[in-house]
């Protein structure tokens, strides 16, 4: 026996060395979640800094005479005469006559301020308005992608480079005059992806995302809850559903470009399905999730307390019964929960993609389920990989709207949680 | 060995911590007397019973957890079995409604007849035994759903009431009989897990007589609540006994003695005494029973 006196006092030592322990495991602790959080701020510093101007467009606003001789065109109802039409014209001579000190010869330095396709605008507008002719209207064009960067980051030697010494003279001569002008960039949110950077954006990438999250979940939402209510309730215990078990378990590991392969394989070349489509991207990415979905649905269902289960039998309910009222409605949550996680895993997929051909350059906001479709993370891949800067800016802006519908996911998967959450 | 270390890395076992009812009843001052298999003292059979229980064996795997029992159970009767931790007692009461069957590894062997049908017959259909054979757990278990709707599913699931109107009129009469509707008939519709433990264990009782069983099953049913509430259940048990039979598996022999007619001990998987709770608890016939009675193993 250890006298008390003595045990008093080693007890009081031990403590001692036991504090030290617990205050050493916490300086641990905060210094883990100091170094997560410190390059989480810096990673979405980076990325806010890069990509802040892509939100930003440049404008540049001018009064265009629509003078019929300088323009070759008498009848602007006439498609005929539309086509042979100059429309670069009248934008260049508006420009000319804010800037006077441009010769002839620098014309084309005036015409490589403004938007290849102004010209374009221009037509539609008057071919839309055709009194307009013989008068004098202000309309507003997209700048250059050029003199875009250049005036988004002024002062910065990297983003200058593609425009000439006077050029940059010319833009700043505008701006301080209000001809350009930066605005939100409406453009990025409004229109599909283009070979002009100042004219490239999200929707077309949103829509196709939207579209394939929509076929990935509609099939893997319950084949993966119906699977793990067959494993858990009612498959018996042996060793088909054993191999089942660590399949699934294995499944969820694969790295996701295997599925692209197999998506490939099967749904493009064995069934003959389209290449490009929403439709195949969320066949492919069902497959990614639903191991994720599965288990994490069974967790759910294991966590429902053994106690309901047995107060439900005990009244005689019977087991399809158990499990629709009390199991299915107790495990949601969880099951909601996972699936969500596993949904924004699937947004945010790009390898299994490419590999069904979802990567081509596409225009047109896709439609259906079996128009050519691109995603948020490929589009992303496809600006960031082009050697113009204006396409770069662009890409990280695309990141942050990928971010944005990753981080609303997540708050709707803990909402839901919370709302759906019940005690017992 | 360091004190220090034996402190922080070995935790005390768990058996070693829970009260002594846990103690491996052999070593408990029983040495002397034995159990002989298949053989009851008192008055283990009735005439007409409700349940005719001959043979029964229960195992676990390889595990045999009840030995050979035969015992019939009056009707309108309330017997209570006692017996030490783990000598089957739940055991035994699950089988009566079959809840064993959600248990993998536990097959039940011999004769359990209910009203001379065989519960365990392979076309039986446990739904229906249930529906008259209810069951009350040791720990409150209501849904956490309504009041209302707690007491609701059973009648709903087995379509006893047509209209909504009769509905509430079964919802009422079981919180009647259970003595809860003073309690919630002004909180009907709010959640039942917010309710206090003796007004969720007496919810349960409503839960489990809505679908009016001719058994109630209970499962250490106060063993989760404070004296107050389990004063309450047990008012409750002597007035539901003049409609039910009612058989309750208790850990304290006070509460054997205040609401049953008759006991059963059980030990290590026998049955070693039934008979009258007056008899059992004044003049015990098996020295067991005397054992455990006077306190001399938990
Ligand atoms: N689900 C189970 N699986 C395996 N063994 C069990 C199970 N439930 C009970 N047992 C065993 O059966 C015996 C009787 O248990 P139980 O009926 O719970 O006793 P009591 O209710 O009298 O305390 C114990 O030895 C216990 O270990
Ligand atoms: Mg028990």
């Amino acid at each position: 026996m250890i006298d008390p006196k003595k045990q008093a006092e080693i007890v009081h030592k031990s403590l001692k060395k036991r504090y030290r322990k617990e205050k050493r495991f916490r300086a641990y602790g905060i210094l883990a979640i100091t170094i997560a959080l410190a390059s989480l701020i810096v990673l979405f510093a980076d990325i806010i800094n890069k990509g802040h101007t892509g939100f930003l467009k440049t404008t540049i606003t001018l009064d265009v005479e629509m003078n019929a001789e300088t323009m070759y065109l008498e009848d602007p109802t006439d498609p005929d005469a539309v086509r042979m039409a100059d429309f670069v014209e009248p934008l260049i001579q508006s420009l000319s006559e804010i800037l006077p000190e441009a010769t002839e010869e620098d014309r084309g330095k005036l015409r490589g301020l403004i938007n290849p396709y102004a010209s374009s605008q221009l037509r539609d507008e008057l071919v839309a308005n055709p009194d307009w002719m013989g008068t004098t209207q202000t309309i507003t064009f997209l700048a250059h992608s050029n003199v875009d960067v250049y005036n988004k980051h002024k002062g910065n030697e990297a983003y200058s480079i593609k425009l000439s010494e006077e050029q940059q003279q010319y833009v700043d001569k505008l701006r301080d005059k209000g001809v350009i002008e930066t605005s939100f960039n409406d453009v990025f949110f409004t229109s599909g992806d283009s070979r002009d950077p100042a004219r490239a954006g999200v929707l077309g990438a949103i829509v196709g995302s939207l579209l394939v999250m929509f076929v990935t979940l509609v099939l893997s939402f319950p084949i993966g809850v119906a699977a793990a209510i067959y494993l858990e309730e009612f498959a018996p215990r042996n060793r088909i559903t054993d191999f089942i078990e660590v399949n699934i378990n294995n499944l969820a590991a694969v790295p996701s470009i295997i599925f692209g392969l197999l998506g490939l394989a099967v749904f493009i070349n064995l069934f003959g399905m389209p290449r490009s489509v929403p439709f195949v991207g969320g066949l492919v990415l069902t497959l990614m999730t639903l191991p994720t979905i599965i288990i994490s649905s069974r967790a759910a269902i294991k966590s429902v307390p053994p106690s309901i289960r047995e107060a439900a039998e005990g009244v005689g309910a019977s087991k399809m019964q158990v499990v629709l009222h009390h199991v299915l409605p107790l495990a949601m949550p969880g099951m909601l929960t996972g699936s969500i996680i596993g949904m924004a895993q699937a947004l945010g997929e790009t390898a299994p993609l490419l590999l069904i051909g979802m990567v081509a350059f596409i225009v047109e906001i896709p439609e259906g389920f079996f128009d050519a479709a691109t995603v948020l993370p490929v589009q992303v891949f496809l600006w960031a990989g082009s050697p113009e800067l204006a396409f770069i800016e662009r890409a990280s802006a695309a990141i942050m709207v990928l971010l944005a519908f990753l981080l609303s996911m997540n708050a709707l998967a803990i909402w839901l949680r919370k709302r759906l959450e019940r005690r017992w | 060995m360091n004190m220090n270390d034996t402190l922080i890395s070995e935790p005390l076992e768990p058996q070693e911590m829970s009260t002594p009812v846990n103690r491996p009843v052999e070593d408990a001052g029983a040495q002397s007397a034995k159990v002989e298999e298949g053989k009851t003292v008192g008055k283990p059979f009735a005439d007409d019973p409700k349940f005719k229980l001959r043979n029964v064996e229960v195992f676990y795997g390889q595990e045999r957890a009840i030995k050979n029992v035969s015992l019939d159970i009056g009707r309108n009767e309330v017997i209570a079995f006692i017996g030490p931790s783990g000598c089957g007692k739940s055991t035994f009461l699950r089988c009566l409604n079959r809840m064993n069957d959600s248990i993998d590894i536990c097959r039940v062997k011999g004769q359990l007849m209910l009203d001379d049908e065989d519960i365990y017959h392979s076309k039986k259909d446990v739904v229906e035994l249930r529906a008259r054979v209810g069951m009350v757990f040791q720990k409150p278990n209501p849904f956490p759903k309504s009041i209302y709707d707690n007491v609701a599913y059973g009648p709903r699931i087995h379509g006893l009431a047509n209209r909504k109107s009769e509905l509430d009129d079964i919802v009422e009469d079981s919180l009647r009989k259970a003595g809860l509707w003073n309690e919630a008939k002004d909180r009907l519709h709010s959640i039942a897990t917010g309710m206090s433990g003796g007004q969720q264990q007496r919810l349960c009782i409503a839960r489990a007589i809505a679908v009016s069983p001719e058994v109630v099953l209970m499962d250490e049913p106060c063993s989760a609540l404070d004296p107050i509430a389990t004063a309450k259940v047990e008012e409750l048990i002597s007035e539901l006994s003049e409609s039910y039979t009612i058989i309750i598996v208790t850990h304290s022999m006070q509460q054997a003695a205040r609401v049953s007619s008759r006991t059963a001990y059980f030990h290590l998987g026998h049955l070693v005494e039934v008979n009258e709770t007056s008899k059992v608890f004044t003049s015990p016939e098996h020295e067991l029973t005397e054992s455990y009675i006077t306190g001399r193993f938990g």
